[in-house]
């Protein structure tokens, strides 16, 4: 099969049918493989890992507080794909995934921001601090809260899903902003990247890196949050739309009796 | 069992049973929802069929 014949292969997928055929067979090793990394990463990163030499014992909230962070940021992204799948082909499916992701964020968002205030209170010295990259998370929130209040505003899915998408866009500006402010403005309480940092990763540059014993642990549990959110939105994806499908049979059935 | 954590104990023990509890929560609210709305679904669909 070429590139453009596969391509072509994964709109099928915007079937309502084909879509809740695949991911009911699929759903299982999301919500099995999700549980199995969350729960080694975090008993790993909890129990078996050391005090850290400035920070003591509360690294061990960096394996919540990074998984989740990332996590707000690309469910933005994910729902900014969708959305512009939705403004362009006009695939319900995609839009639907858009809807069923962005209370996912909100969680993640939330559980990076209190995480954060509980992890900066020591630390710091202050539960809040209007940072660059606290500020822009904190507006990321209000933009998922916002997105959610648009959906269940509007009655007419269609529209609600057009004003949405138009949102999302905006919104993403936020999302790039929570993940690069340190850089853009370098100033604040927030340390920069030190995890996912090309340098970091490859050892190529000299600024300082999560040390080994912290990072292996915390790359489980970062791909338990990516497994955890797959399995999130597949599932309530496929609710979605048979919520839709509940309407539209509801629909017909008073114009019928 | 539970790890020295000092003391820090309060801000990591918090924060594991915020994240913990949210990200239940959220699964759990999820699937009850799914549930709900499958029920309602198949409910309303035999009711269409039924009736023609």
């Amino acid at each position: 099969m070429t590139i453009a014949a596969r391509a072509n292969a994964l709109w099928e997928y915007a079937n309502p049918r084909k879509f809740l055929a695949t991911s009911e067979r699929i759903l299982p090793f999301f919500w099995i493989t999700s549980a199995l990394c969350l729960t080694v990463g975090l008993v790993w990163g909890f129990f078996f890992t050391p005090d850290d030499y400035k920070q003591g014992s509360t690294v061990k909230i960096i394996y919540l507080h990074v998984p989740a962070a990332l996590m707000a940021i690309n469910c933005w992204l994910m729902m900014l794909v969708t959305s512009l799948i939705w403004l362009v082909r006009r695939h319900h499916v995609s839009a639907l995934a858009a809807r069923a992701a962005a209370p996912v964020g909100i969680v993640m968002t939330l559980i990076a921001l209190a995480t954060g205030a509980i992890w900066g209170q020591p630390m710091w010295g202050t539960w809040w601090a209007w940072d660059p990259r606290l500020t822009s998370f904190l507006i990321l929130f209000l933009f998922y809260l916002g997105y959610v209040a648009l959906w269940e505003a509007i009655e007419d899915p269609d529209t609600a899903a057009d004003l949405t998408s138009v949102l999302c866009l905006v919104g993403s500006v936020f999302a790039m902003l929570s993940r690069y402010a340190v850089n853009f403005w370098n100033q604040g309480l927030h340390q920069g990247a030190s995890v996912m940092r090309a340098g970091a990763i490859t050892g190529t540059d000299t600024e300082e890196k999560v040390s080994n014993i912290f990072f292996y642990p915390l790359l489980v549990c970062i791909i338990g949050f990516v497994l955890l959110f797959v399995a999130l939105v597949l599932y309530r994806t496929g609710t979605e739309i048979r919520a839709r499908r509940v309407k539209a049979l509801l629909a017909r059935e008073r114009v019928g009796g | 069992m539970i790890p020295d954590l000092g003391k820090y104990a309060d801000a990591v023990l918090w924060s594991y049973a915020v994240s913990i509890g949210l990200l239940l929560a959220l699964v759990a609210i999820s699937v009850m929802r799914g549930r709900k709305v499958r029920t309602e679904m198949e409910k309303i669909e035999q009711r269409v069929t039924r009736n023609g």
